[in-house]
Formats: structure tokens, C-alpha cells, sequence
């Protein structure tokens, strides 16, 4: 990919009546959708202004420097791709030099220098802001940040060094590696202000002439920005040392960028920018060659271009409109579809249930989740009440007559759904949609014996409704094109991203996780001590662990889903005996009071249900992982014959957006590649 | 009482520096209604005792309402400026005399008594918006002979007033033209120009933001023997040129006004009080004549006489045209009275936004001469129609806005 260079306008306006300061605009020409980025190029192009402007600043032409973005744009950062295609360490270390090298004639100007941070800073772009001497934003700005730690890299070009001398390490390390680990948080312009990052926040309307304006009020003396006083070394150390143990109470060493982030920054309370900046270069060489930074991109591109454009949707433009929704069922997921597609959609919703019991607990369910969202400040309150007059529920099947989709959340078994669909067909239109929220059945069995089983689709949408970004839309035998472009539409509709998947059992996100679980199910049947397979896949960085897994969604319902997996894919997902004996015992996998987390600690005591293969005599931790691995590569291979998906890469996004499972993992084929576990 | 209702004061009035509509020029790549948003924010933040609350209406004028001028601009200026959403606004056209109208709108409606305070102006991007590039001219006009062809175009309408009147000359306009480059190059170098100016972020995709701050269309050094040779664009063999024309231009302009009583409150200094207005028609072939009878009408509404008038801003949409009002009132050519700031010529004219600035320099001239008690703007309007406003200097020793300035009663 050749690079879209950002190029560095230097312009000179008259500073009231202070003298010339020359003006760097960031632009790479590209329009207000398309970020600046910092290629090698670009910052050759910058560095060549700075040393002219330096040059300048010595013979009095010019009184200060300030560097702006073009429109909503300051700078995004490296440029990724451009990194991310790097194999060899020089090349890698002469990307880490080049920043170090613009950046530090900033940081050297013998005149004032200024950011004016009026759009997106973030990685190298809020790095090139933080080695100006002074900034401004505007209140307007979202997404300011150091992504660095998320990515697989640290911010190597000064951030390590600069952020916690103008902050203080507590808030650098929030900024550097709390935010990052925290789902990429990013920074307001307010919140950067609060920080400290910037001294100024101005109003968007006239933030560049403003900005000025406050860079005058500064260099005539008239105002001295209030800055960190500055950590005791000691004490900047011992809080880097306290966040290490979080860091790796929670992701066991499974990446390396945080703690390498968390090692400069150490360095960093020495206050030895020299040393910092070798520092800062020796570690992006080592993580921009890292597989985990290879395997972050790729899903950084996944999660941002791939998931905007499904691949194997149909045409857009066959999606019929859905003016209303039905949804059969009621229940706990019913009812969060309703909010959800209420909310989004802005459509008629009706739930029909079979009482009235059941109807009005779905309602009640929307207006309560309704109220909180309102109570929270998430929601306006006439927007509250939009949504609920639009959610209606009912037990009359003909009150589903006019939607022009239905989609069924009732139980999980296949009769019971067949009939559903059967009794809905006899009260619809031929051409309204009908969806199916299976987890793991057959969409094309439910479709079955209907008159019209082209309409039939499956939307998969994962617990919790609102929270997770991902549906697998499901496409049956004698699914057609217009049916299959609607249910794309509509999870677009639903702000959510979707993947094309074949009808297979557990279609992606399941069938890798049981697949998982029914491993460690297996090992502890084989004798593998319940510590051992606690820890096993810590390497692998999970959100979660497997029994924190397994108690969230329930050994009953996990057994459940294992036995339908079974019965359609064989023995792959093996029986547990120890898991049948802990439903039918209501044991738990983990210790938790109300509800169970990522935290909870396994209860070692459920070894006694297991080891009914133990003469197999278990594996360790090294072979449990890689029994794992082996079994993901396998089930990938699967999958991938079968079809499932178009390709490995949407295997990868459905583990990103449905399970969570890490960047640095690239999803999972990547790693499983390079760990050999897999040929793809 | 010339006007009826309560005093009315213009306590502000600001403006963007003017930059020639060219592809090249200062706003070419600036959107009309975000030169409007800085003037206003920047009058606002010059008053910080005046809480925005208070702003009653926001009257804002283009010549073209389509695009980035479109959509009622004195709502969405207010709204992209900022101002508390309870501020209404709206949008003004009388061609050339659009701020003007502004201002004498809002005058109205706080003379009598439905708002104290007021935001007027108005913004021209004509790089953007030519004048008449979108209208659709109703074929009447032609078929029914209602007005000639080449009332439609400014400069023949410049041209039909030499013929006219034979005694307003090229000469004569060349050298009218000329001492406003001069006066203006002068009112530059001593400050008069700078303080009403609004400084703008500017983007530009090939150079980087700037920051506009001077006028572009400014020519100084210009000569009578160097318009000699200039060519007659609108007629061959005319006498109109580039040079005795005012250019093509972009900018915005903006004035907060009030009613005596809430300035005094605010303890704001009026710097011109409103006397009288008036706008009559004219024939659209030779609109240039328009300020003559809308003058006479104002001073008539005043109970004054030129005589009375110490300073006179008459916009210089072309030099023939004021000559044209100068000899109407038996004023010389080079009267001292007459634009001491040099004009439109020189400085530009932003058609719909051109009124204010108009205002900003009476307002200056008047601190600076407290010895003249009555000045006016004038300007002519496309189409056939003058505007005139009559004000009274508050720092004369008679101003009746003085004797009002009390905050106890």
C-alpha cells in the first residue's frame, strides 16, 4: 500500500502585533472523512519544515510554531499499514527514528511551539501535540488518545517519556495503559483539558483564530498555563508498579505491549529523555516486528473495514423495507430485541407471547430498561417515551399480521420453533421476513414444510443485546436474495456488525467457544488437575476464563448447546459426564455473590465431578493449550471446507466482535498460524 | 421625535477583513455562513456584559440565500455561533442594502418595545454566489419592457448614469477613485481600519489555514494616469473600469444594537443612535441615483437638512454613483465629509454585508470628531432602490443619548 501522505503546509500569519508565527497544517488531502496519518514520507516532509523553521526561529524571522490538523482532523497517528508490512528490525527501528527525530525539533524550537488540537489526536498524532510546549483543543474533539498499548505497540515517539512529566504517571498511566485495555477509551477535548494534557480548551466555532489569539496572550506573557508540579521518581516507580501486578492479574503476560509500555514508563521518572528515547526505539523495533502488533492491525482492519461491508451480503439495494417487527416470544431476549430494534430502528414493535403473564413481563422488561437508560442520562427522556410507545405486546398471533419482519426468540428446541413459524405463516404475508434467533440450530430444518421457506433468515444476536456488537446472519438452503439483503439491513439498522454465515451448527462464535470448552471439559475428564486448566490458556489472553465462561452462561444451557453440537457435528464435542453431574447437582464452576465475572475464582472443589477418563492421566499446561489450539485449528478447517464463512477472515471478525477475543490474536487464525496449530 | 418609540443605539459593530472573490482570494475556501459565525461570536465577546440571553433577534442579510447562505442565516449563524438556542433569528435580502436593512429592522422592532437588544449584519461570498447567477428572471421584465435589459447588470446601470447626467465624467470618476484608494491607504496606517476588523481562521487545502486579518481588495498606489488605459468592461467605448468599480468581494459584518436604556443598564457606550431611515425606489436602469431620494426622505423624517450632516459613508458600489449624490446635494467632489476612510472602491463591497461596515466607520469617525452632531449612510441597491440612515454622534455635547445615560431611574 503506498502511503497517503500528510503533508505539512507551513503558512505564516501576522500574530497581532507580535510578529510572524508560521503555521504547519497537517493535511493529506483526502477530505474530512479520511485521517491524517504519519508515514515515513509525511514525517520526512514535516521534519524538512521544522528544520527550516528552526533555522528561521534562530534569525528572529518568526516568533513561534504551531502545528493544526485540517478539518476535524489533527493527526490519527503512524501510519499502520505502513508499520504493520514491516518485517525487518532496521526498517522497523528507522520508523520509531523518524518520529524522534521530527518530534525532538519541536521540542528543541528555540521559539514557543503550539499544537492546536482541533480534531482526532491520537498515537503519534497526539505524540507530535505532547512535544509542542504548549496545546490547545476544542470542546468539539472526541478522540484524543494513545491507542498505542491496544494495537500491540507502546507510544514510542516521546509519549512514554512526555506524558507523565506534564501529568503526573498516575493520569499517563490511565492515558497509556489503563485507557487502551479498557476497550481503546479515548478522550474528549474536556477530559484531555481535566487531564492536564492540554492547558486550553476553546469553542469549535472560531477555535483556530482563538487559538492564536491564546497563543499571543502566552508568548506576550499574559497568561502561563498551570502545569503538573512533577513526580517524586519514587513514588512515579512505585505506581508503575502497582498498575504492572493489575495489568497482570488480568492478562497474564499474554501481550507484550503493556508491559513493555509499563517499563518506560518507569524509565521515564528518571527524567533522562536521552534515555527514554533509546529506550522508546529499542521497543517499537521489537513490538512493530512482533507478531501481536501483525495480528492487531489485521484486526483493527477487520473491526473497522470488513465488518462496515459484510462480505457475501447481497446487494443492498434487494433489502425490502421494514416499516414494523414482529417478534415471537416475549422472554428475556424477545424483550431486549424489542428495546433494540425500537431504539435503532425506530419501527413498530409487537411481542406476542401465549398469556398474559408473559406479555406484560416482556413490556415491563423494555420500559424498566428504558427508565434506566433515561435515569442515566443515556436516553432524553422523550426519547424514552418514543421508544415505549413504539413497544406493544400482545398474545394475539394476529397482531403480527401487518410487520414486515418477525423474528422468533422463543425456546431453543426445534419443534417448538417449527411450529412457531408455521402457526406465524398462516397469519403473514407471503413476503414478510421471518427470522430465527438460534444460537445453534438448523435455520433450513426450521424453514422446512413452510410455503414460503425463501423468506426464512437467521439473526443472530449475542447476550447481551445492547452490549455485544456482532449478528451472524444466517442464510438457509432456500434462503433468497431479498430476504438475506433485508436481515443485513436490519442489523445495520441495529448500529451492529454482521457477519455472512452459513447454516451450520453454532454457526461461527459458538461453535469455537463450546469447541473450547468441551476441550477443557475433556481434559478435566481426562485428569488434568482443575488449577492446571484454569491457568492453561492464560498465554492466550481470553476476556475470559473457560469456567468464568461456562458459569456466565449457564453449565445447563452450555450442555445444551454441546449436546445439538454434537448431534450435528459428531464427537468432536464429546459428553462430559462431570458437567451433567454438576446441572443435575446446580453446582457452580467459579465463587461469585450475585452474578459471575472474569474475576470470579474457580471453586477447585469440582474436581471431584470429573475424571471419568483419567486414566488418559490429563494434560499439563503447555498441553492443554496446545490441545486447545489444535482443536480451534481443527474446527477452523472444518468450517472452512463447509464453507461456513467466505473465508478465515470472517472467522476471525466473529470472534473479535462476538466473544471478544483479543487483537493481538488477530481473532484466532492468525495466531493458530503461527503457533502452527493450523494450515489456513 | 423624528422616529417614534424608544431611543435605539448601535453599541458595536465589527466585520470581517474583505477578500476578493477569486479562486485565489482570501475565503475561497471558507464557507459564507462560518465568515459570519466569527464576526458575530467576535462582537459578542467584545460585550461580555451583555449576556447572550438577552440577544432578542438576529437579523442577518445575503443577496443570494441558497448554500452555505441559505436555510434562514440568522438561525443557523446563531446556532453554529453558539448563541443560547432561545435566540431567534432570521434572514434579510434588500440586494446591496441587506445589513443595512438589518439594522434598521431590528431598530424598529426594539424602538418599539418587542426586543432590547439585537444582533444585525450581513455576509456576501460572492466568489461562491455571483450576484444574479441563480435567479430565475421572470421574462415580464424583458417582454413587457418593465425594466431594460441592462438594469440588470451593475456596471451598465454605472454606465447609464453617465449618460444621464454628461457632467459626471470619467475624469471626474477616476479621481473620485482614486483619493479612496488614498484615503483608505491612510485611514490604514493610522489605525482606523484594523480595530473594527475581525481576524478568521481560513483554510486552504493547497497552503494550510491561515488567519485573515487585512483587507485583499485594497490597491494602494493607484494612480489617475494609471486607470488611464483601463478598458471599459460593460460597454465598449463607456467609461466605467475595474478601477472606479468596487471589486468583487467576500466578507461579513455584524452590529449589536439596543435601546438606550439596556445600554446604559449594561453600561455599554453607544457610539451611533439612531435619528431616522428611509429606502425609496428608483428607476432599475440607473439604480446608482437610488441614495439621493432616500436621503432627502431621512432627513426630512429627521427635521434636518444636509446642512446638518457632518459625515457622510455612502457606499461606492461605483465612483460615478456618488458623484452622482454629490451633485445632487451640491457636495464638491473631495468634500472632507464624504468617506473620510476611503470606500467600497478600495476596501470592497460584500453586497448584502457592505451596510454595516458603513456603520463601524461613521461610528470611529464620530469618536474622533465630536465637534459633528449628525452623520449618514447612505448606499444605492440593484434593481433601483437607495437606503439612507440617519444617526446622531452620543459623543456630540447635545446627543440626546447622552442626556439619557442615567442607570438609577
Amino acid at each position: 500500500m503506498t502511503e497517503r501522505i500528510t503533508h505539512a503546509l507551513v503558512r505564516d500569519v501576522q500574530l497581532e502585533d507580535l510578529g510572524v508565527l508560521a503555521l504547519i497544517t497537517l493535511d493529506n488531502g483526502a477530505g474530512p472523512r479520511k485521517p491524517n496519518t504519519l508515514g515515513p514520507q509525511g514525517l520526512d516532509e514535516l521534519r524538512a519544515a521544522l528544520t527550516v523553521l528552526t533555522q528561521r526561529a534562530r534569525d528572529g524571522e518568526i516568533v513561534a510554531v504551531a502545528v493544526t490538523g485540517k478539518q476535524f482532523h489533527f493527526a490519527a497517528g503512524a501510519d499502520l499499514h505502513g508499520a504493520a508490512g514491516v518485517t525487518d528490525r532496521a526498517s522497523a527501528r528507522a520508523i520509531a527514528e523518524a518520529g524522534h527525530e521530527t518530534f525532538a525539533r519541536l521540542l528543541d524550537m528555540p521559539v514557543p511551539t503550539f499544537a492546536f488540537i482541533g480534531g482526532v489526536a491520537l498515537g503519534g498524532g497526539l505524540e507530535l501535540a505532547l512535544s509542542c510546549h504548549y496545546r490547545t483543543t476544542s470542546a468539539a474533539v472526541r478522540g484524543i488518545g494513545l491507542p498505542e498499548v491496544f494495537l500491540g505497540l507502546v507510544p514510542g515517539w516521546g509519549g512514554t517519556f512526555l506524558l507523565p512529566q506534564l501529568i503526573g504517571m498516575e493520569r499517563a498511566l490511565r492515558v497509556i495503559v489503563e485507557n487502551p485495555l479498557r476497550q481503546n477509551t479515548q478522550l474528549t477535548g474536556p477530559d484531555a483539558e481535566r487531564l492536564g494534557i492540554v492547558d486550553a480548551v476553546l469553542e469549535p466555532a472560531d477555535f483556530l483564530s482563538e487559538s492564536l489569539r491564546w497563543a499571543a496572550q502566552v508568548i506576550r506573557g499574559d497568561l502561563v498555563p498551570e502545569r503538573y508540579p512533577g513526580d517524586e521518581p519514587e513514588s512515579a516507580r512505585a505506581l508503575v508498579s502497582s498498575a504492572r501486578i493489575e495489568v497482570e492479574a488480568r492478562l497474564h503476560g499474554a501481550a507484550p505491549s503493556p508491559g513493555r509500555a509499563l517499563d518506560l514508563l518507569s524509565l521515564a521518572a528518571d527524567g533522562d529523555r536521552h534515555a527514554s528515547v533509546e529506550a522508546e526505539n529499542e521497543a517499537l523495533t521489537d513490538l512493530i516486528t512482533s507478531p501481536e502488533f501483525e495480528a492487531s492491525v489485521y484486526a483493527f482492519d477487520l473491526t473497522t473495514r470488513r465488518a462496515k461491508n459484510p462480505v457475501g451480503a447481497p446487494d443492498a439495494d434487494l433489502a425490502r423495507p421494514v416499516r414494523s417487527i414482529g417478534i415471537a416470544g416475549a422472554g428475556l431476549m424477545a424483550s431486549q430485541l424489542a428495546l433494540l430494534f425500537a431504539r435503532r430502528m425506530q419501527v413498530p414493535v409487537v411481542m406476542r407471547d401465549l398469556d398474559d403473564v408473559r406479555a406484560d413481563r416482556g413490556l415491563q422488561f423494555v420500559a424498566d430498561e428504558v427508565q434506566k437508560l433515561v435515569t442515566k442520562g443515556r436516553l432524553a427522556a422523550a426519547e424514552g417515551n418514543r421508544i415505549r410507545s413504539l413497544v406493544t405486546s400482545t398474545t394475539e398471533l394476529a397482531d403480527l399480521a401487518g410487520a414486515d419482519l418477525v423474528i422468533e426468540a422463543v425456546f431453543e428446541e426445534l419443534e417448538v420453533k417449527r411450529h412457531v413459524f408455521a402457526e406465524l405463516e398462516t397469519v403473514l404475508s407471503p413476503e414478510t421476513i421471518l427470522a430465527t434467533n438460534t444460537s445453534a440450530l438448523s435455520v433450513s430444518a426450521m424453514a422446512a414444510g413452510l410455503q414460503h421457506p425463501e423468506r426464512v433468515v437467521g439473526l443472530h444476536f449475542f447476550n447481551p443485546v445492547a452490549q455485544m456488537p456482532l449478528v451472524e446472519v444466517v442464510r438457509a438452503d432456500r434462503t433468497d436474495d431479498s430476504a438475506y439483503a433485508t436481515a443485513f439491513a436490519v442489523a445495520a439498522a441495529c448500529r451492529k456488525s454482521a457477519v455472512a454465515v452459513a447454516d451450520a451448527p453454532g454457526f461461527v462464535v459458538n461453535r469455537l467457544l463450546v469447541r473450547l470448552l468441551a476441550e477443557v471439559l475433556g481434559s478435566l475428564e481426562d485428569g488434568t488437575e482443575v488449577t492446571t486448566a484454569d491457568r492453561a490458556l492464560w498465554p492466550l489472553g481470553l476476556p475470559m476464563g473457560p469456567f468464568q465462561l461456562l458459569q456466565l452462561v449457564g453449565p445447563a444451557v452450555a450442555g445444551h448447546v454441546l449436546d445439538t453440537l454434537r448431534e450435528n457435528l459428531g464427537s468432536r464435542y464429546p459428553t462430559s459426564p462431570g458437567l451433567q453431574a454438576m446441572i443435575a447437582d446446580g453446582a457452580r464452576f467459579v465463587e461469585f455473590e450475585s452474578r459471575p465475572t472474569a474475576a470470579s475464582p474457580v471453586d477447585i472443589s469440582i474436581a471431584r465431578y470429573f475424571g471419568s477418563r483419567s486414566e488418559r492421566g490429563g494434560q499439563d499446561e503447555a498441553g492443554l493449550l496446545r490441545r486447545v489450539r489444535d482443536a480451534l485449528a481443527e474446527e477452523v478447517d472444518h468450517m472452512l471446507a463447509d464453507g461456513v464463512v467466505a473465508e478465515a477472515a470472517d472467522i476471525d471478525l466473529a470472534m473479535l466482535l462476538g466473544a471478544g477475543w483479543p487483537f493481538h490474536l488477530g481473532g484466532i487464525t492468525p495466531y493458530l498460524r503461527r503457533t502452527a496449530a493450523s494450515s489456513t | 421625535m423624528p422616529l417614534l418609540g424608544r431611543d435605539v443605539v448601535l453599541v458595536d459593530a465589527v466585520r470581517s477583513p474583505f477578500g476578493r472573490a477569486r479562486p485565489d482570494g482570501l475565503y475561497a475556501h471558507t464557507r459564507a455562513d462560518d465568515i459570519a459565525v466569527a464576526v458575530v461570536r467576535e462582537l459578542l465577546r467584545r460585550h461580555p456584559s451583555l449576556v447572550p440571553d438577552r440577544i432578542g433577534d438576529l437579523a442577518l442579510a445575503a443577496t443570494t440565500q441558497q448554500g452555505d447562505q441559505g436555510l434562514t442565516l440568522g438561525r443557523t449563524v446563531g446556532l453554529l455561533a453558539g448563541l443560547p438556542r432561545t435566540v431567534p433569528g432570521y434572514a434579510i435580502d434588500r440586494m446591496c442594502a441587506g445589513a443595512m436593512t438589518a439594522v434598521t429592522n431590528v431598530a424598529a422592532q426594539i424602538a418599539i418595545g418587542a426586543i432590547d437588544a439585537a444582533v444585525a449584519g450581513g455576509v456576501e461570498h460572492m466568489g461562491r454566489h455571483p450576484l444574479g447567477a441563480s435567479a430565475d428572471i421572470n421574462p415580464r421584465f424583458v417582454a413587457e419592457r418593465l425594466v431594460s435589459t441592462d438594469a440588470l447588470v451593475m456596471g451598465a446601470t454605472a454606465e447609464n448614469l453617465h449618460d444621464r447626467y454628461p457632467r459626471l465624467t470619467r475624469p471626474r470618476a477616476d479621481a473620485y477613485a482614486a483619493a479612496s484608494q488614498r484615503k483608505y491607504a491612510r485611514a490604514l496606517a493610522e489605525g482606523h481600519i484594523d480595530a473594527d476588523l475581525v481576524p478568521v481562521g481560513v483554510p486552504d487545502p493547497e497552503r494550510g489555514w491561515g488567519l485573515a486579518t487585512a483587507d485583499e481588495p485594497p490597491r494602494p498606489g493607484t494612480t489617475v494616469a494609471g486607470m488611464e488605459g483601463l478598458a471599459t468592461p460593460f460597454r465598449a467605448g463607456g467609461r466605467v473600469t475595474a478601477a472606479t468599480s468596487s471589486p468583487l468581494t467576500d466578507g461579513a459584518t455584524a452590529a449589536l444594537l439596543m435601546d438606550a436604556a439596556t445600554a446604559a443598564d449594561l453600561q455599554l457606550e453607544p457610539r451611533l443612535r439612531l435619528v431616522s431611515y428611509a429606502y425609496t425606489g428608483v428607476e432599475p436602469e440607473v439604480m446608482g441615483v437610488g441614495p439621493v431620494p432616500a436621503t432627502h426622505r431621512a432627513l426630512e423624517l429627521a427635521g434636518l437638512t444636509m446642512e446638518d450632516i457632518g459625515l457622510i459613508e455612502i457606499n461606492e458600489a461605483f465612483a460615478v454613483q456618488v458623484l452622482a449624490f454629490l451633485d445632487a446635494f451640491e457636495i464638491a467632489d473631495d468634500d472632507p465629509r464624504v468617506n473620510p476612510y476611503g470606500g467600497a472602491i478600495a476596501v470592497g463591497h460584500p453586497l448584502a454585508a457592505s451596510g454595516v461596515r458603513l456603520m463601524s466607520q461613521l461610528a470611529r469617525q464620530f469618536a474622533t470628531h465630536p465637534e459633528v452632531r449628525y452623520g449618514i449612510t447612505t448606499m444605492c441597491v440593484g434593481l433601483g432602490q437607495g437606503g439612507t440612515v440617519v444617526w446622531e454622534n452620543p459623543h456630540h455635547a447635545s446627543s440626546h443619548s447622552t442626556d439619557r445615560r442615567s442607570t438609577d431611574d
